[in-house]
């Protein structure tokens, strides 16, 4: 019984910084509806800063002082990040603004690394509150209980802002509707800076408060962000009590499944959150998303025709020019070439479900691995031939991508895109976790082709035949009846529902399409590298294809493979700078701010503006 | 008298303590044009939603030719011929008018699930008739995101024909349209119930539209018929003119009009 | 970064222009190396390592390098990413000109680039990685490993152990493939010396995911009497915070595999645990013989004290120096078979690396830790030979694939 109270008592302390960072990212997220993937860089920077502050304010006022101080540092970041990076993407279509915030993670990760240095820092103890109390015996830290104060107080002083001050209540109107806020002729504009700004300085709180239980590194920014996403969702997204409770929820459990399920830790929250959103699809305190769909900002997408002669004849002299390349190039290149190819058919494979599905997948990296690992896995136990397990890799992937879809599909919108990260992230910890078979982090290796496919040159023409026709096929699709009723699902669910189309069927053959094209490129890739590791199945890994098809344009065809071919040709240039990401973050919240509508729409919407393309309709 | 086309059994829908609709009872014959008319909140759309599926009804049954469709799906209703066009249009906005219409048609045509043929080359002359007979054929290519609203609603109207229905089911057709427009749309389906011998139902707010074209009109006011008949009898029935001109609102607690 | 370096990048990436300048005639006079590493995503590692290689560079060429040949690293990030390692070995390998590959801290990159390696036929020295598996399990003839291995620092650790009267053991580690070696190495280690001991409680926390709170309750409600720790970096200073506020570690023996190398003892700053054993880098102590040497070299060339990094960074340098003097051509099969059974003089002492399965015999430092001055360091440390804590040939070669 004592020891049950103080796990409950850790599980509330830990609760804290967790709530403080979730709870700024649900208001951000409520009022602007913009997913904030950088908010975990700003609980790093609120640690940095506190760290840096307590060095230099002496004493408890000055360790206090340096708290508060972080957070105001952090709001202030938060307000220069949306004024300069996120203002003028506002009207651009949903989502795209998370690879805004993507392009800020990178930025301030490399400029994290040069103000603060490469190592650790241990973050300073709270003066006055080393050491324990003994309740019933059991030790409790005093900065524990220093956290189970602050932390209500903190949540009833926004409870008490939200709904008693004249600020809160235009906020909290806000999230339910925006455009009659504007209406009542308050500044939206400001009031989303406002909003930004509070929610930053919270997660700087949050970062500069667990300093002495932990401290400062270059890693907590990614570390945090699956949890407080994992406590947003449940909570419900913009729900300040759902992110209390929730938070409370996975802290407490959590500290029970370390103790009875020392496994456990890699996959409780995730479970959890399936579980939550099975039962409640919109979180705990949600309510149902009403304007959250994909596609309804900014300007709808344009009719698409199948190709016409002239685009045919260049597409076919530039793949022509593509095979003839290994006649010219170097060994690296063609392996260069078919890392391309390969990213692109994945990509390809993501944006047919994003642009023509309309369907969200934050987690496509399990269709992409899962194709790789059922490959290695075929290799590696049962001898398959290489040219069996290109067929059997695909559909296994597609079986998985057909499997979380039927779970998920009854989602729509963001908490759609959450649930497949849920998904996609047990499946990774299923490999991740089982390594007698899958060999855990430590991979599979030697899962090389056969004989006749191990030259480079035959591997590129292999990867490129496989890659183009499966492009080839995706966009052949689209334009299909097939094609066309999963658009059809994605305008307008009710006219489709309404003239005899079972949308949900639609959607589910899409989503186990895309994870089998997936599954291609996840095959190709494990035996053009000879080996395959669990980051293949990693949210980052899902993020890379994801950034590549905003940035190329969601509401193109095209948008997918030029986004991926740009974005490679553009990593393979930066990494040779010692501060890659640096520039990289830059140069993605340059495109993303010059070509909202992404690389492929923008040049379009250009060539209309010079007449040099015939404007639909105008 | 011949078997009617569509007809509702004491059809009810509550939420929660509310009665959206209660005990309703009508039916549609054959060349029918019928409208549905009642205040705001009447349940006119309530028991519109129960007719195509969309709501699951409380009690009560549906029958389309004498077989029961309550509890179908609204993709299952649409299949055995029942078409509709929505009060806020809900059309395909990626797509040009004509592409909205022959999407219309794979789906009659079950061509949904082919992955081989150009979706636009299907069908391309019949969804141009069916646009014809709207008056559209000559935006056929403009993209439908374009459009005005009355067009969308032609649109529409064309989609919702495209299966030869025997009945059309029309939730406020010309709202938000110009009084012109108004008149214009309901002249056209009073023509296509003319040709084809359709079957209409329509909900409307508009006086004019109403009893310049209907054959019979319905009143529902607090989810209960009060009163039906002949443009002529409803305008002289003393409780409708209560529920439009007196003090017979939505949710005033009037029960002389219930008990009526 | 060099323009012209930033030209061939982009080049290579519009890949589509026939002027594409494919292999770059270089001048054949330096010996080139490709050295692939994490220097992003873990630079606290990564620097010290590299500023070990380059002043083992230096010193070798400033001896006339190599045959009469100077030598030189090219070094390329990955980020972290094992399919882009590889990438960048095809790269090195086949467009820089490099004759062998070298570098790596995650095991499953070095994995990665083992597998390449001798598919390719390329030599590959992976210096800093742990992973048993690069020369036992998925072991090749190709790849070579310097460092001592997570099973022989954590037999080390076991021999420690063994000599005392604790019984019941518990074990932390973080939940992924280095961790899970480190216990059972510690595990079958141990039991082999004193079948007695018991294993009462095994913690998993996420790597970098540590929940400490909760991990130092579940250890204490255990009761063991001694516990073997395998956390490190921010972990490691979390557990080590909450465990000794606490008090997990009042009375207990505790173990701790490289909770003594600099690099993760000196972030604890006067908070570093005091009377574990560990392994670790005594730099402070080592001021005669080779190993001094190294030390005040690298004090004098950077300003700063070398880590364990800046040690396996200066002995790459030097294994592959010796290699390549040996093979006396840059040809990979002549460079694979100098390896074999290569040994050399380092700051360790001398190493061999072994023909049976290519690991290196470099060693550990083992001691007890304390705090002097405000920071952690190790005392009443003990040399390790790794060749002593290595199992017998006959179970390496049960553990290889035929060669």
């Amino acid at each position: 019984m004592e020891l049950f109270i103080a796990q409950i008592l850790t599980g509330l302390a830990n609760a804290s910084s967790l709530f403080l960072v979730a709870c700024g990212l649900s208001l951000i997220f409520g009022v602007t509806r913009i997913v904030n993937f950088a908010h975990g860089s700003l609980y790093m920077i609120g640690a940095y800063t506190g760290y840096t502050l307590m060095q230099v304010l002496p004493g408890a006022i000055g360790f206090w002082a340096a708290i508060a101080l972080s957070g105001v540092v952090v709001g202030i970041v938060g307000v220069l990040i949306e004024i300069l990076v996120l203002r003028p993407v506002y009207k651009a279509p949903e989502l795209f603004q998370l690879v805004a915030t993507f392009g800020v993670i990178l930025v301030i990760q490399d400029v994290a690394l040069l103000l603060f240095g490469p190592e650790d820092l241990l973050g300073p103890r709270a003066p006055g509150l080393r050491g324990v109390v003994r309740i019933m015996g059991e030790p409790v830290p005093k900065y524990d209980i220093a956290l189970l104060v602050i932390t209500p107080i903190v949540a009833l002083v926004l409870w008490y802002l939200m709904t008693k001050t004249r600020v809160g209540v235009l906020v909290r109107a806000a999230t339910q509707d925006r455009e009659m806020v504007g209406a009542l002729g308050v500044n939206q504009a400001w009031l989303f800076t406002g909003v930004f700004a509070l929610g930053s300085a919270l997660a700087g709180l949050g970062g500069a408060l667990q300093l002495p239980k932990g401290g400062a590194d270059l890693l907590m920014d990614f570390n945090i962000l699956a949890p407080v996403f994992v406590v947003v969702v449940i909570g419900g997204m913009g729900s300040l009590p759902g992110a209390y409770l929730a938070a409370i929820i996975i802290s407490v459990l959590n500290v029970f499944g370390v103790t009875y399920l020392p496994q456990s830790t890699l996959v409780l929250m995730f479970v959890v959150m399936i579980v939550v959103l099975m039962f409640r699809p919109y979180g705990l305190f949600g309510r149902e998303e009403v304007a959250g769909e994909h596609g309804q900002v900014g300007e709808p997408e344009r009719p698409i025709k199948p190709a016409s002669f002239r685009v045919r004849l260049v597409t076919s002299i530039m793949l022509l020019a593509l095979a003839f390349l290994p006649l010219l190039g170097s060994t690296y290149l063609l392996v260069f070439l078919t890392d391309i190819l390969i990213f692109c058919l994945f990509a390809a494979s993501l944006h047919f479900l994003l642009g023509t599905g309309g369907l969200v997948s934050f987690g496509h990296a399990a269709y992409f691995g899962g194709g790789a690992y059922v490959a290695a896995l075929l290799i590696t136990y049962s001898d398959t031939p290489m040219e069996l397990t290109f067929v059997l890799a695909p559909i296994g992937a597609g079986l998985v991508a057909l499997v979380i879809g039927w779970l998920c599909l009854r989602l729509t919108g963001v908490y759609f895109a959450m649930l497949t990260l849920a998904f996609a992230q047990l499946v990774w910890s299923l490999v991740f976790q089982w390594g007698t078979v899958t060999g855990g982090d430590d991979g599979l290796v030697n899962i090389w082709p056969a004989v006749w496919l191990k030259p480079t040159v035959i591997y590129f023409y292999f990867a490129l035949i496989f890659s183009v026709c499966g492009i080839l096929l995706m966009r052949h699709v689209q334009h299909s009846p097939f094609g066309y009723a999963l658009r059809a699902a994605r305008d307008s669910q009710r006219q489709a529902e309404a003239t005899g189309i079972d949308t949900r069927r639609i959607q589910l053959i899409a989503f186990g399409f895309a994870g089998f094209m997936g599954g291609i490129a996840g095959a190709l890739f494990v035996f053009s590298k000879g080996s395959v590791f669990p980051n293949e199945l990693e949210i980052a890994r899902s993020f890379d294809a994801l950034i590549v098809v905003f940035l190329g344009g969601v509401k193109t065809l095209a948008g997918g493979v030029v986004g991926a071919g740009f974005f490679k040709g553009l990593e393979e240039t930066l990494l040779r700078f010692e501060y890659w990401r640096l520039l990289m973050g830059l140069l993605i919240i340059f495109i993303v701010i010059a070509a909202p509508e992404g690389i492929v729409g923008s040049l379009r919407k250009v060539g209309e503006h010079l007449g040099l393309k015939k404007a639909k309709d105008q | 008298m011949t078997q009617s086309v569509l007809e509702t059994r004491n059809l009810s829908k509550s939420f929660g303590a509310i009665k959206a609709v209660d005990d309703v009872s009508f039916a549609l014959q054959k060349g029918e044009l019928l409208a549905l008319i009642g205040p705001n909140g009447a349940g006119k759309s309530t028991c519109f939603n129960m007719l195509m599926g969309q709501l699951k009804e409380t009690s009560g049954q549906v029958f389309l030719h004498g077989e029961k469709i309550t509890g179908l799906l609204p993709r299952q209703i649409w299949r055995k011929g029942v078409g509709r066009t929505f009060q806020i249009t809900a059309t395909y906005s990626s797509m040009t008018v004509i592409e909205n219409v022959q999407m219309a048609l794979l789906s009659h045509h079950r061509e949904i699930m082919r992955f081989l043929p150009y979706a636009t080359r299907r069908h391309h002359p019949e969804a141009l008739d069916l646009l014809d007979m709207v008056h559209m054929a000559d935006q056929a290519d403009r993209h439908c995101a374009v459009l005005a609203y009355g067009d969308l609603k032609r649109m529409e109207l064309a989609i919702a024909l495209a299966h030869n229905p025997s009945v059309l089911l029309m939730d406020e057709p010309t709202a938000g349209m110009a009084p012109k427009e108004r008149v214009a749309l309901m002249q056209l389906t009073a023509q296509i119930v003319d040709n084809f011998g359709v079957s209409v139902l329509f909900t409307e707010h508009d006086m004019d539209v109403v009893f310049g074209n209907a054959h019979r009109i319905m009143v529902l006011n607090r989810g209960s018929l009060i009163a039906e008949g002949s443009a002529e009898d409803i305008r002289n029935n003393p409780l409708v003119q209560d529920v439009y001109l007196g003090g017979g609102s939505v949710f005033g607690a009037d029960e002389e009009v219930l008990d009526a | 970064m060099k323009l012209d370096t930033f030209l061939r990048g982009l080049l290579g990436s519009l890949a589509l222009s026939s002027l594409f300048l494919g292999t770059v005639a270089y001048s054949s006079d330096p010996i080139i190396v490709g050295e692939i590493n994490h220097y992003k995503r873990m630079a606290a590692f990564a620097g010290p390592y590299k500023q070990g290689i380059e002043l083992g560079l230096e010193e070798i060429n400033a001896a006339g390098g190599v045959d009469g040949r100077p030598l030189e690293f090219i070094f390329r990030d990955d980020q972290g990413k094992p399919g882009e390692a590889v990438k960048i070995a095809e790269e090195l390998m086949t467009r820089e000109g490099a004759v062998m590959l070298t570098g790596t801290i995650l095991s499953n990159v070095g994995l990665a680039i083992s597998s390449f390696a001798a598919e390719k036929g390329y030599v590959y020295l992976a210096s800093e990685p742990l992973a048993d598996g690069l020369v036992w399990g998925s072991g090749n003839p190709y790849t070579f490993r310097l460092r001592a291995s997570t099973y022989m620092q954590a037999a080390m650790l076991a021999e420690a152990a063994a000599k005392t009267d604790a019984v019941k053991y518990a074990t932390i580690a973080p939940n992924y493939a280095y961790g899970k070696d480190a216990v059972a190495a510690f595990q079958s280690a141990l039991t082999a010396l004193r079948p007695d001991v018991k294993f009462v409680a095994e913690q998993w926390p996420g790597v970098f995911k540590i929940d400490a709170g909760a991990e130092v309750q579940a250890l204490e409600r255990a009761k063991p009497d001694a516990i073997y720790n395998v956390t490190f970096g921010s972990d490691l200073a979390k557990f080590v915070r909450e465990g000794t506020d606490r008090g997990l570690f009042d009375g207990r023996n505790v173990y701790g595999l490289l909770s003594g190398e600099p690099e993760y003892l000196d972030p604890l700053g006067d908070e570093a645990p005091e009377g574990w054993v560990v392994t670790g880098y005594p730099w402070y102590d080592l001021k005669d013989g080779p190993a001094g040497t190294f030390v005040s070299a690298y004090q004098a060339r950077y300003d700063d004290y070398p880590r364990i990094g800046s040690l396996v960074g200066y002995m790459t340098a030097q294994s592959i120096a010796a290699a390549l003097s040996r093979a006396g051509s840059t040809d990979s099969e002549a460079i694979r078979e100098a390896f074999e059974g290569l040994k050399l003089s380092t700051p360790m002492g001398e190493i061999e690396y072994r023909s049976i399965d290519n690991q290196s015999t470099a060693g550990a430092y083992v001691g007890t830790t304390t705090v002097r001055d405000g920071k952690g360091v190790i005392v009443g440390w003990e040399y390790k030979n790794g060749a002593d804590y290595l199992p017998s040939d006959d179970v390496v070669r049960s553990l290889r694939p035929a060669d």
